[in-house]
């Protein structure tokens, strides 16, 4: 067997292709993206693989495919796992012909969430199985044998990983994959299974009732439920990478290591309960498992110590483990004493030559509040631009606007959203603002990409994840077509373009929507010439760095009659956007002489 | 036998987490247990970015504790002193001198630390602090984005894995038409971590 070094979602990936899964869909979001990525890249020819508009389009599609008799998965982060329940919870009611898993790809920590909701909640209540897998093996082995539990009981499976387990890396033994049908007959004709109309689904409803009792039979005797027994002074329950966590910390302890954390084997747990002294639940977020033990009338000690957010990395359970005398010391492990420095942040920031600058440059200089939106653009709230003032989920902006202009908000109100954005969930609310008459400005910020989850391809994009060509759809014809009547597209790398077309849509009474179009500065290709500040004409008036960008420094020289410091510009983040050109009032900006002739990039 | 516990830490773009990657890849080769982790969030859009990479028999947790952290990689100062909290008394830094002040310095009002309080901060939490100028060398072979692989170079020479285990692992890794310059940023790397160490 081959061995190999393989993030989680490089494992899950690996996974599907020895599970024999032949469809995989998703919408890109971290910490899952890879996933599909991993599938496109790696095992194109067995597994089609797509970016789905949403995560709900995703599951129906997965859904589709695995009525069909395709062995199916789909990945979403953790919230993407909000937009895809409700096609989740019909598939629960119908079953499937051939196995379908879902991946959701939980946040603790929130690295890059808006939320640090625990997805294992969904397994309960969809009332399906759930799989916590630790590491990159089980992450591959899950997946496989989600599969098979998947069809052995008739019913989707989710396994739900953390940011820990999706991106971090471990040895992984491969497999082989299975054959699998080339392929499937004629559609299954059985409505009473797949037609959840009202008089059929209650019907199924007690077949997925008598299908947790099954699994919970199951759940006793299976291969990724087991215990570790050391020391009978403290009995563990823990699952996922806190299993891990936990392993190193208390090495003395013995372990329940659920891998199925959804319906529970009581049995099991009630006689590891039996054997120890102490006995306690170590688990990220919600006391989802503390909780379902506690009502099978066994004591456990669980978030009373350990706290229900953030990680529980090891350092935390150490201090938890010390302060509430689970463990006596640390051995071995002396910590350098360090002197507390306060060390000038290192936030992300729009980069170089990012066509989103222009925009949020305009939104903090006329003042009106932002309805914000997901994407690389979210930067816009952070200084110099500060210029975003909601942002929740996908898609919300537009819905926001709306509620900002029917509210009465006295300010012109503006929504900023990208084009895959837009795509997934701003398209019905833009459909209701034209509907019911709104007054605001919707700004689609269209870099012809889904750029911040790794430049996935989007409805806007030529080409697909498949690698095959797709038709670019337009967003100018799409928008009226939706029945906007106010529709501009500017270059975002036209200062005064962009300006001129904000001030148009702002004073139009009615929706109006303003489509900045400029690639992304990640896929921008073109050489183009490098910029310098020419020191002898800046006056330090500071215009330039007020547009954020990573190429422009505070130089050492200063403005004699003001103190203050001038610009220069470092030739090797410069990408040649021309922007702070355009906002110089001296033309102090000008092409690189030096670089010119190379076209450097 | 103790694990050996590695913070790789960097800027996005600098090509940290192909470093890590490749230092763990070298450990699986080796022959050890392996487990690395990546904070990534927005790291490419120029934040920071932090890996803990092990070796071992066996390793559970792929996140160190803090003190438990034998060496720091550190591809740029800043990111290099956000990282001593990790390190125990006999910790090994080799850190790179080319500062990258964000932009809460470089458009802003916080002031990047001179080298001196750098090296003050990372000598008082170590046990032995190397700096090297890889970003110099990688300019001079032609290319600064091979920074990472001098810097790997030079940490090579502080770990008993043979160079050969090094450079096919790195070089699986790179596109056939930068082979050369690879191999030339690697042996750099190692010739410039002997002269620093000489020093």
């Amino acid at each position: 067997m081959n061995k190999v070094l393989l993030s989680g979602n490089e494992a899950i990936a690996r996974g599907a292709y020895e599970a024999g899964v032949q469809i995989a869909t998703g919408y890109p979001g971290t910490p899952s993206s890879e996933i599909l990525a991993t599938i496109a890249k790696k095992y194109k020819d067995e597994i089609y693989a797509e970016w789905s508009t949403n995560e709900k389009v995703a599951m129906d599609v997965a859904a589709g495919a695995a009525y069909s008799g395709r062995r199916t998965m789909v990945t979403a982060k953790q919230v993407g796992m909000n937009v895809l329940s409700d096609a989740l919870l019909y598939t629960v009611y119908t079953g499937i012909e051939a196995g379908l898993v879902v991946i959701t790809a939980d946040d603790p920590g929130m690295f890059s969430s808006q939320n640090e909701q625990d997805n294992r909640w969904y397994a309960k209540l969809a009332k399906i199985p759930l799989l916590e897998p630790a590491d990159s093996q089980e992450a591959k082995d899950f997946v496989v044998l989600g599969i098979g539990l998947s069809e052995k009981f008739d019913t989707p499976v989710l396994i739900r990983t953390t940011m820990r387990v999706s991106h971090s890396k471990s040895i992984v033994l491969e497999g082989e994959r299975p054959s699998v049908p080339q392929e499937v007959g004629p559609f299954v004709r059985n409505q009473e299974k797949y037609v959840c109309t009202a008089m059929w689904a209650k019907k199924r409803h007690p077949v997925v009732e008598q299908r947790l009792v099954n699994l919970a039979r199951y759940a006793e005797d299976a291969p990724f439920n087991h215990v570790e027994w050391a020391e009978h002074s403290l009995g563990i329950i823990a699952s996922g990478v806190t299993y891990a966590y936990a392993r190193e910390v208390f090495p003395q302890a013995s372990f329940l290591k659920l891998g199925m954390t959804f319906p529970l084997p009581e049995e099991l747990i009630r006689s590891f309960a039996d054997s120890v002294e102490k006995l306690i639940v170590i688990e990220e977020l919600d006391p989802f498992l503390e909780e379902q033990i506690r009502a099978m009338g066994i004591n456990v000690i669980g978030k009373e110590i350990f706290p229900p957010y953030d990680e529980l990395l090891p350092d935390t359970l150490t201090q938890v483990g010390l302060e509430s005398g689970l463990i006596d010391e640390v051995k071995g492990m002396t910590r350098s004493v360090i002197v507390p420095t306060e060390l000038p942040a290192r936030t992300p920031v729009l980069c170089a030559g990012c066509p989103h600058r222009s925009t949020y440059y305009w939104l903090n200089k006329m003042k009106m509040p932002v309805a914000g939106d997901i994407g690389c653009y979210n930067l816009g709230c952070l200084p110099p631009f500060n210029a975003q003032h909601t942002m929740g989920c996908m898609g919300a902006s537009v819905g926001v606007l709306h509620g900002m202009s029917i509210a009465g908000v006295p300010e012109h109100a503006v929504a900023t959203i990208g084009d895959s954005t837009f795509f997934h969930s701003g398209m019905p609310a833009l459909l209701n603002m034209v509907h019911n008459q709104s007054r605001g400005v919707v700004i689609i910020m269209d870099n012809g990409t889904t750029a911040m989850t790794g430049h996935q391809d989007n409805p806007g994009t030529d080409w697909t994840l498949q690698g095959k060509d797709a038709p670019h759809v337009e967003f100018e014809p799409l928008v009226r077509a939706m029945g906007v009547e106010k529709v501009l597209t500017v270059n975002a790398f036209d200062i005064g373009e962009v300006e001129s077309g904000l001030k148009e849509c702002l004073a139009y009474d009615g929706p109006s929507v303003l489509i900045t179009e400029g690639l992304c500065a990640q896929l921008d290709r073109t050489p183009k010439p490098s910029y310098m500040v020419n020191p002898d004409k800046c006056i330090a008036c500071g215009a330039c760095l007020k547009l954020g960008c990573p190429a422009i420094l505070k130089a050492d020289k200063v403005d004699e009659k003001t103190g203050k410091p001038k610009a220069e510009i470092d030739p090797a983040l410069c990408v040649g956007c021309d922007i702070c050109r355009q906002v110089c009032p001296v033309e102090a900006i000008q092409i690189s002489k030096d670089r010119e002739s190379q076209g450097d990039r | 036998m103790k694990n050996i516990s590695f913070l790789v830490a960097g800027v996005g773009g600098q090509g940290t987490l192909l470093a890590s990657d490749i230092l763990a890849e070298v450990g699986m080769e080796a022959g050890y247990d392996v487990k690395k982790s990546d904070v990534l969030g927005l790291a490419v859009r120029g934040g920071s970015v932090l890996s803990h990479v092990r070796w071992g028999e066996k390793v559970a947790s792929p996140v160190v504790r803090k003190g438990d952290m034998d060496y720091l990689l550190a591809f740029e100062p800043l990111e290099a002193m956000r990282g001593v909290e990790f390190l125990h008394p006999k910790s090994i830094v080799l850190c790179n001198t080319k500062a990258m002040p964000p932009i809460t310095v470089s458009g802003g009002d916080e002031v990047y630390p001179t080298h001196e309080q750098v090296m003050r901060v990372l000598q008082s939490a170590a046990g032995t602090v190397y700096f090297v100028d890889a970003s110099a060398e990688a300019e001079r072979l032609g290319n600064l984005k091979v920074t990472n692989v001098v810097m790997l170079g030079a940490f090579s020479t502080l770990l008993d894995v043979p160079r050969k285990t090094w450079e096919s692992v790195i070089l699986s890794r790179i596109p056939q038409k930068y082979v050369a310059l690879n191999q030339n940023a690697f042996h750099t790397g190692c010739t410039l971590a002997k002269r620093s160490q000489q020093s």
